[in-house]
């Protein structure tokens, strides 16, 4: 706030004596000048694209973008679908695979990221060299990551055919096969690319606790069970909703990992609701519907985002 | 007491090899699959037919990276990764230099030139970052495609299109229309710990927009770039969703778009020690930048979970 009265001020001083010269007033405009090719960047191509986006849900678009509005067609075959369990249609294998994958995908995450975190913070030697062991799959690509997984979940050539070349003949793993399993090896795949980046949001809060607070909870006599359930694990809980928040908005977005990991199951039955906008959208020529899916996405990591983004900001503005 | 001090002794080395057991468990968990694919790009594929998986090359050849590299199949065209390598790179380089040095502009006006409605502005910019980019897919894809009519006829005018149209120029344009909002928030919320008082007593001085940036904010920023650098580089070289989307075919594909080509093109048998070799050579600019500047990746990590 005091800032802008700074050169506000100089402005004043210097229209006292004489007006303000054109290249005076540009210099004020300045920072507005520089800023607005960003802005007007982000409201039309984010905000200005998604009002379109909408507009498109409320067409009969197929193949190419139809712009007379025919009402909410699109998405009462998509609510229509979303009852369709027998034989499932694509969009119901796509929410249920996102509300197993969402759930077991967040849950695993959080749940190795802090025993992780934990464990590397019992004053460990070498925690140099396996931090960055657990963290490194974050900088591969999901691309990467789904191939490197197909090949070692593939029953021909990988585990399987490992266990039972060292004996283990009954061992039997085909999930990536299985039509009915296949969303949990998705899952597998992304707990291990992101479980190690929890992991270090979880160690850099327990860096931040207070070792004052410990000694003296251990020389009250809590165990190190206790100390961890009752005192540290409690005062991780903004650490706790920041991964949630992450992992969650991942979670929506995944798309790239179906891909190149299951090229999207038997029968697009590894499907996400990202496969199954993009699907649509330009392969099965069914814009509008595409569209409105797109649409119910934004919705729901809005209704995550939007309120976390909300209060982180007022927050900080006091 | 000596029994009780002894058996606490016991207890606690019992649980020292616990927790290195527990860590080197998931140690070997985060490095299996890279190791795997690292000893089959190495072996011939007779050896992953008949062998272990885990098992070290017993006649290691480099072959399979020479044919990942140069030869192998990319649906029909049977050219190698090189050339989509080159693609990726040059893409990136010119996504990530101007999404950055907008980021820093952006971040300098949102902290030390404040005016009425920087928080909605940076509020807006902020919730940019975090759409499905689904949302904004279709669109994108539609003004790509006149601004590509318009290269057409502009080559058809003037014989050149100006790189309108251009697969490559387009994934830059949206690399670092997408990008933008992170790059902001990370300079933001650098710079808002930067002493206003400096950038105040330059003003005085009479040091105008441009020189404060340049001779004050710029050579304190050295870290917040590197973090933003490096952050930009690894999401714009990982990026599949944009590059399927508008370079998805032909070649003008990113790398890893060609990646996944190569592992699902089926022509006669897959082999596997090419596909290895290739995903590991699209991994190793992103593994290289994380192995010399872990510190930062992470830090840009936690800058674009943890914000405020």
């Amino acid at each position: 706030m005091t800032i802008t009265t700074l050169p506000d001020r100089v402005a004043a001083q210097a229209g006292a004596t004489r007006p303000v010269s054109l290249r005076e007033r540009l210099q004020d405009l300045l920072p507005k000048i520089v800023l607005a090719p960003s802005f007007v960047a982000v409201i039309v191509f984010v905000y200005g694209f998604i009002l379109w986006t909408v507009y498109l849900s409320f067409t009969n678009s197929k193949t190419f973008p139809n712009y007379n509005l025919t009402g909410t067609r699109a998405y009462e075959r998509l609510w229509g679908w979303t009852f369709e369990s027998d034989p499932p249609s694509s969009w119901y294998t796509s929410i249920t695979n996102l509300g197993t994958f969402g759930v077991l995908y967040i849950g695993l995450c959080m749940a190795l990221g802090l025993l992780l975190a934990i464990l590397l913070d019992q004053k460990i030697r070498g925690e140099g060299i396996l931090r960055p062991i657990y963290l490194y799959p974050m900088a591969l690509s999901f691309i990467v990551t789904g191939v490197a997984w197909k090949w070692f979940l593939d029953p021909g050539l990988g585990l399987e055919k490992t266990l039972h070349a060292w004996g283990w003949e009954s061992f039997h793993f085909d999930w990536i096969k299985n039509k009915d399993r296949v969303i949990y090896t998705v899952v597998i795949a992304g707990v291990w690319q992101a479980s190690g980046f929890v992991m270090a949001m979880f160690l850099a809060g327990l860096r931040g606790i207070d070792s004052e607070i410990m000694k003296a909870a251990q020389i009250d006599g809590a165990t190190t069970v206790q100390l961890y359930r009752r005192i540290v694990i409690p005062m991780l809980r903004p650490i706790f909703l920041s991964a949630f928040i992450v992992l969650a908005h991942m979670a929506i977005k995944s798309y790239d990992l179906v891909v190149a990991l299951t090229s999207g199951g038997p029968g697009g039955s590894a499907w996400l609701p990202s496969n199954f906008m993009y699907e649509y959208t330009f392969k099965r020529n069914e814009m509008a519907v595409g569209s409105a899916s797109a649409v119910i996405m934004l919705m729901t990591i809005s209704a995550i985002i939007v309120p976390y983004l909300y209060s982180e900001l007022r927050e900080k503005g006091r | 007491m000596s029994t009780a001090s002894s058996s606490a002794e016991g207890r606690s080395t019992l649980d020292r090899v616990v927790i290195y057991g527990l860590l080197g468990l998931f140690a070997a968990f985060y490095l299996i699959p890279l190791f795997v694919m690292l000893v089959t790009s190495f072996k011939p594929m007779d050896e992953i037919q008949s062998g272990n998986m885990l098992a070290l090359p017993r006649d290691p050849t480099i072959e399979p990276w020479m044919k990942a590299w140069g030869e192998a199949c990319v649906g029909l065209t049977c050219a190698g990764i090189k050339g989509y390598f080159w693609n990726s790179t040059k893409m990136v380089v010119p996504a990530v230099a101007i999404s950055t040095v907008l980021g820093a502009l952006n971040g300098y006006v949102l902290t030390k030139w404040r005016f009425r409605g920087h928080k909605v502005v940076f509020g807006l910019m902020l919730f940019a970052c975090f759409i499905p980019f689904q949302a904004v897919l279709l669109p994108m894809a539609t003004i790509l495609g006149s601004l590509g009519r318009f290269g057409n006829d502009l080559q058809d005018l003037i014989g050149t299109s100006l790189g309108f149209g251009n697969p490559t120029v387009n994934l830059v344009i949206v690399h670092v229309v997408y990008g933008l909002g992170f790059t902001t928030l990370f300079f933001r919320n650098y710079y808002e710990a930067f002493p206003t008082e400096l950038v105040k007593a330059a003003q005085v001085d009479g040091a105008s927009f441009f020189q404060i940036f340049w001779r004050i904010m710029l050579p304190n920023s050295a870290p917040i770039f590197v973090v933003t650098v490096i952050y930009q580089f690894t999401n714009i070289w990982n990026d599949f969703l944009f590059a399927s989307a508008y370079a998805g075919s032909g070649d003008v594909m990113p790398m890893t778009v060609a990646l996944n080509n190569v592992v699902n093109t089926s022509t006669g048998v897959v082999e596997y020690n090419v596909n290895m070799a290739a995903a590991i050579i699209a991994a190793l600019p992103t593994l290289f930048v994380y192995v010399v500047a872990g510190r930062y990746f992470v830090r840009g990590l936690m800058a674009g979970a943890v914000k405020g």
